[in-house]
């Protein structure tokens, strides 16, 4: 018998092995560490990640405790939130105290022994882009951050989530969370999307019938045939925005997809390691009668591409639609919320949001910024002209996600066509090195909030797939993406 | 961290649904490498006249001079949704926040309050409503007390209502405990179970 089964059967059978279970229980209960009573359980943590916006704080404040990092080498470090995204940039940002948290982070990691992608290392990114690239991500692995879009990196079938800068010193001195154990929800997706509709769409579709709170702790999976047929690009864009929903996190099955990408990245398992890996990895999965607690189907076809016009990612309509008046709404809300939405997005209800003129496009962020995306925004782009007028940029989610771009001549279409091709990191989907979008302006973003001054101070955010983005910093204007053929070749 | 047993202090209603940590505190008000003197970036957005001047809005509740040293935050539904900074609640304690009255909150962001000894404590819709009227007639003479020993909230005088709150979140709250230190009086049991799991998942440990 192996090791596994033995292991097994060492532990007691108890209900949890007796019922048939969802793909996140099962995972939780492996985890189980011990019941501390009152619902909440000790959970085993496998993999925790930094960045720069809270790793120093949680660094040396744990260093001040004088606890020290029980696994220093299943924690991660990178720089995302605070650098700048100049071409030749360095620790300096433009927030004058930008650079302290560059420096602070860098020499708490290596005080640490944890490792850290820096500024020039080529594996520098996005968290949750750098992560599978690196094979430190894996299904069956829990996984938490300091991020709330830490859920993205459950389209590998990895129960990761995200947390506080407390819970993160927590992880880091006992490898280990207290959570309460969050409730199953299943989102089905039936049939397939149609062309020139993408994951970024399913997920403000499924927001705006859901609302920004239809999740609220839970642990979704995501099944269908629809989800299936997404590339890994796409369901890391889907489970990126469960954050979105309020939810614990999400997860999707892992599938021979996800071997096949992770097999040979450095952090992957390797030799016979891969092999007992890929053989346990092939068994996660919910069992046939698993009972979710919640369900919501939704069908492919009748999604459009999707773009906001509030504050609220649950503000989203497809792209031919009008500014909804309040009787219209998908979701209740206050009138107060609703006109306070339209005033500070300048919009009238009725308005096509195809009439609405842009002043910025922006391609990038952990939603919306890996290989798949750019390709796709480019194929748009190529041989053709942003407006006059429109500031056009794209930032890819990681460094080797721009070498990648850079040696298909993906950067050559952006430029050709006015963007400003960047080095990687989260950028202008908030505040990052300080940078923002200016008063006012409209921007159609590829990102996943748009918040009231998220972007910048009484920056208007219009949230929108990369081919959406791509079409409408071409006409200037909201535009739905799918008129424009791909040009052949 | 200061136990929080009982709280009587003035609340200041804030009450809109899915108030986002970006509102709370706008990632350009996180200037420092720590957990404290965050109180001056706490609503930024809403509570200056201009993005980066310190001018009050007279408009917004917290500049009103009735709810003046208020530790009691009336909020909305799936409040403290969005971004898992924990900057937003450092940010609602240096002002002075000790308990956060919301129909519902962000998991995220619950969890942090904990961690940090302020009390995130759901109450249904009307009842939140309700507080919000109830406190609105006379802020300074109607202050309200949060009981976490006996799970209840009262306006002045008027007869309290029962909350629930996990009980463990509770505990912690009234103890003003530490999860990492009772976390490693499990050190034991918890590297017993690594030493099994890896031989189980031997690739998990790099």
């Amino acid at each position: 018998m192996s090791k596994l089964g033995r292991f097994e059967t060492m532990t007691p059978l108890t209900d949890h092995e007796t019922r048939p279970r969802t793909l996140a229980e099962k995972l939780w209960d492996e985890h189980c560490i011990r019941d501390l009573g009152d619902g909440v359980d000790l959970i085993l943590i496998d993999r925790v990640l930094l960045h720069e916006r809270t790793g120093a704080v949680a660094l040396k404040s744990l260093e001040a405790a004088g606890r020290p990092v029980l696994a220093p080498h299943q924690a991660f470090c990178t720089m995302d939130h605070v650098v700048d995204t100049f071409p030749g940039r360095g620790d300096r940002t433009l927030m004058p105290t930008g650079g302290a948290f560059i420096t602070a982070t860098r020499e708490a990691a290596l005080s640490a022994g944890i490792e850290l992608f820096d500024l020039g290392d080529d594996r520098q990114g996005i968290v949750h882009v750098i992560s599978p690239e690196q094979g430190i991500v894996a299904p069956g692995l829990t996984l938490v951050c300091p991020d709330s879009h830490t859920c993205t990196q459950g389209a590998f079938g990895a129960l990761a989530w995200g947390i506080g800068s407390t819970e993160t010193e927590h992880a880091l001195a006992t490898s280990t969370v207290r959570a309460r154990r969050p409730e199953p929800m299943l989102i089905a997706v039936h049939g397939r999307l149609e062309a020139g509709v993408t994951a970024k769409d399913l997920a403000l579709h499924i927001i705006a019938a859901l609302s920004v709170s239809g999740a609220r702790g839970r642990l979704i999976e995501f099944a269908g045939e629809a989800i299936s047929a997404l590339d890994l690009d796409g369901r890391q864009t889907l489970c990126n925005m469960a954050a979105e929903l309020a939810a614990f996190s999400a997860i999707i099955a892992p599938d021979e997809m996800v071997f096949n990408y992770l097999r040979g990245r450095p952090f992957a398992p390797s030799g016979a390691d891969w092999d007992r890996a890929e053989t346990r990895w092939r068994t996660l999965a919910s069992d046939a009668g698993a009972a979710f607690a919640h369900t919501a189907a939704f069908e492919a076809a009748a999604v459009s591409p999707m773009v906001t016009w509030g504050v609220s990612p649950q503000h989203a309509i497809a792209v031919d639609g009008v500014v909804p008046s309040y009787d219209q709404l998908t979701r209740r809300e206050a009138r107060e919320a609703y006109d306070r939405a339209l005033g500070y997005m300048d919009l009238a209800p009725g308005a096509p949001l195809t009439s609405l003129a842009i002043d910025a496009a922006f391609i990038g962020s952990c939603t919306n910024s890996r290989i798949g995306d750019l390709r796709r925004a480019a194929r748009l782009l190529d041989g053709r002209k942003v407006a006059p007028g429109v500031r056009a940029i794209c930032v890819p989610g990681s460094s080797s996600v721009k070498r990648q771009a850079e040696a298909e001549g993906l950067d050559r279409i952006f430029q050709a066509a006015g963007f400003e091709w960047r080095e990687s990191g989260c950028s202008m989907c908030f505040f990052a090195g300080g940078e923002s979008f200016g008063l006012r302006e409209r921007v159609i973003s590829t990102t996943n909030r748009n918040f009231e001054s998220r972007q910048g101070p009484q920056t208007r955010t219009h949230l929108a797939s990369p081919e959406t983005v791509a079409a409408s910093a071409l006409a200037g204007r909201i535009a739905d993406p799918r008129p424009i053929p791909a040009r052949a070749g | 961290m200061e136990p929080f047993t009982v709280l009587t202090a003035v609340a200041a209603p804030l009450v809109r649904d899915n108030i986002d940590t970006d509102a709370i505190i706008p990632s350009r008000e996180m200037k420092t490498v720590a957990k404290s003197g965050l109180a001056q970036g706490l609503f930024a957005g809403w509570r200056y006249r201009e993005i980066g001047s310190r001018e009050p809005d007279p408009s917004f509740v917290l500049n009103d001079a009735a709810y003046a040293g208020a530790r009691i935050l009336l909020g909305g539904v799936n409040f403290g949704c969005g971004s898992s900074r924990e900057h937003a609640v450092w940010a609602l304690a240096d002002f002075g926040f000790r308990a956060i009255i919301a129909k519902s909150f962000s998991p995220i962001f619950q969890a942090n309050c904990v961690r940090n000894g302020v009390a995130p404590i759901e109450l249904g819709a009307e009842a939140v409503d309700r507080l919000a009227r109830a406190v609105a007639a006379d802020p300074a003479r109607r202050p309200v007390t949060v009981d976490m020993i006996a799970c209840t909230i009262a306006v002045a005088d008027a007869e309290a209502l029962p909350f629930a709150i996990d009980p463990q979140a509770r505990r912690m709250l009234i103890e003003a405990l530490d999860a990492i230190d009772l976390t490693l009086e499990l050190e034991p049991e918890i590297a017993a179970f690594r030493e099994r799991d890896r031989k189980a998942r031997p690739w998990v440990y790099l």
